[in-house]
């Protein structure tokens, strides 16, 4: 429901209730539908491009792989076990045959 | 708005708008950015509904961290500016609280099925009370690890009113044999394999009268992102256990083995609760009370101060319970230490205020600020070190010129 859909419904309600003089009624939290803002992050171009945004965008935005730590110490094998992890722990279904692509193409663009 | 310890810059997109004549954006449309001061730390301003201006650290599922200078002034952290962090991206975004009901069952006498009418019903209790991310100021950590790279606004300090935990847990009846409590939230994995987020308390914390199911925070409803309609307050404890959108609690005769109790969130089983930095702990228990920590919240890093004149500054302290026994601040890196004025005792769970007048020198100085808690707890002048990057309550230092 809208936030001006929402806000008109109450003042109509607000209204019928001053009109009907129908007695007091509880007031309870309104009903919320969020809108999350449109995601802006996107993997960066790199090898095996395709296959990473095949494996990975199911559960979570690019930006949990743009937010990691940086340098000579945070390459293959860091990617390795982070891909490991999301198979072995979150139960992300990877196919064996594409761990490899991922892990260039993180250890590469990132 | 210059934030504390972070640059804030228009993206080269919104300047080059501007400078085409198109119509000025609104703020909101500013593609602002922040850096947080470490290695690839730079971060988007995002909005969300409901929200101000937040750090986005990442989209899907949304974490937001709070800009630092939220805290400068505000005892209490605005809902608004409140941090948000999930686990896992199926998140409830259509909630209607007339509908809404909260489960307890498993070994109880007589499970019951509580709405939120049912809730708002029962006597009510008021806690003021620090929730701080496990992995609050990770992005610190030297050596780096993997994770939510946080700066410092992983935490924020709220009024909650709910019902306690106990109360409810009696209306239902704990079974003799009971060892832990579980619970779950409406928030869940998009694969099907992913364990789902539940946590636990064994079952003396969960009665302990304090642990609560909170509908209002800072007086209104919690926003969405926070947990609406009901989550778990677990005052002195990290937020790993403050679960959101709280309808499912399950009283068990076992110690839980859900992975985000027996696998993730553990500390290593020692005294500092740390390791070698890149080692790993033997043994491990799971993350329990907050650490005692302390912040200047008025003057930032890197801020240019008068010399010779008298500056105030201003900060907060908070521990896992035991409340605030003394802050002190060194103006001198750490040589001496002078005590500094508490603020009003919101209670042993709250952020607590401290200011202390400084005169300096020209020149470049550094300021630190070290708590201590009535339990004796004192904040470490060098860094603990864990593998998943929890519990950073160093002494926090910051950098000023005077002239």
């Amino acid at each position: 429901m809208k936030r001006s859909t929402l806000v008109a419904l109450t003042g109509f309600a607000g209204l019928m209730v001053g009109v009907c003089s129908s007695g007091l009624v509880e007031v309870s939290a309104k009903p919320i539908s969020y809108k999350l803002p449109n995601e802006t992050a996107a993997f960066k171009p790199g090898p095996n491009l395709e296959t990473v945004q095949n494996n990975c965008t199911a559960c979570h935005s690019a930006d949990y792989v743009q937010t990691q730590p940086r340098g000579a110490k945070f390459k293959e094998d860091f990617w390795r076990a982070e891909v490991t992890k999301m198979i072995k722990v979150y139960g992300a279904p990877i196919d064996e045959a594409d761990v490899g692509k991922i892990v260039d193409y993180l250890a590469q663009t990132y | 708005m210059i934030d504390r310890r972070s640059l804030i810059k228009h993206s080269g997109a919104a300047i080059a708008a501007l400078g085409a004549g198109m119509a000025a954006p609104s703020l909101r449309a500013f593609a602002a950015a922040v850096a947080l001061p470490f290695e690839n730390g730079e971060r988007p301003l995002v909005k969300y509904p409901q929200k101000r201006p937040m750090i986005g650290l990442t989209s899907r599922p949304p974490q937001l961290e709070t800009p630092f200078s939220a805290f400068n002034g505000n005892v209490i952290t605005p809902n608004d500016a409140f941090f948000v962090r999930y686990h896992l991206a199926d998140i409830p975004l259509s909630i209607d609280p007339d509908t809404f009901s909260v489960e307890v069952k498993g070994k109880v006498n007589k499970p019951i099925k509580l709405s939120l009418a049912n809730i708002k019903r029962m006597p009510a209790v008021d806690i003021v009370a620090v929730n701080q991310c496990s992995g609050n100021s990770r992005g610190f950590f030297n050596p780096r690890v993997a994770g939510g790279q946080s700066g410092n606004g992983a935490m924020g300090n709220a009024r909650w009113r709910g019902v306690p935990l106990k109360a409810v847990l009696d209306a239902a009846g704990v079974q003799g044999g009971a060892r832990q409590v579980t619970f779950n939230g409406m928030d869940g994995p998009v694969a099907d394999k992913t364990p789902d987020f539940v946590k636990a308390l064994d079952i003396d914390h969960a009665r302990d009268g304090e642990v609560m199911l909170a509908y209002a925070m800072n007086g209104t409803d919690l926003p969405l992102l926070n947990g609406f309609p009901l989550r778990l307050v677990v005052p002195g404890y990290y937020g790993t256990y403050w679960v959101k959108h709280l309808n499912e609690i399950t009283v068990i005769d076992d110690v839980f083995d859900g992975f985000w109790m027996k696998t993730a969130y553990r500390i290593p089983d020692n005294a500092c609760n740390c390791v070698e930095p890149g080692t790993a702990p033997k043994t491990t228990i799971p993350i329990n009370r907050l650490k005692v920590r302390s912040f200047i919240t008025n003057v930032a890093d890197g801020a240019k101060l008068k010399a010779g004149a008298q500056t105030t500054l201003k900060g907060i302290a908070f521990d896992g319970g035991k409340g605030i026994k003394d802050v002190a601040v060194s103006t001198d890196q750490g040589k001496t230490w002078a005590q500094a004025k508490l603020g009003a005792d919101l209670g042993k769970y709250s952020f607590r205020e401290w200011q202390m007048p400084v005169r300096l020198a020209a020149g470049a100085h550094e300021l630190k600020v070290r708590a201590t808690s009535n339990g004796g707890e004192v904040q470490p002048m060098e860094p603990l070190w864990n593998p998943a990057g929890y519990l950073r309550n160093v002494v926090e230092t910051v950098r000023v010129t005077a002239a």
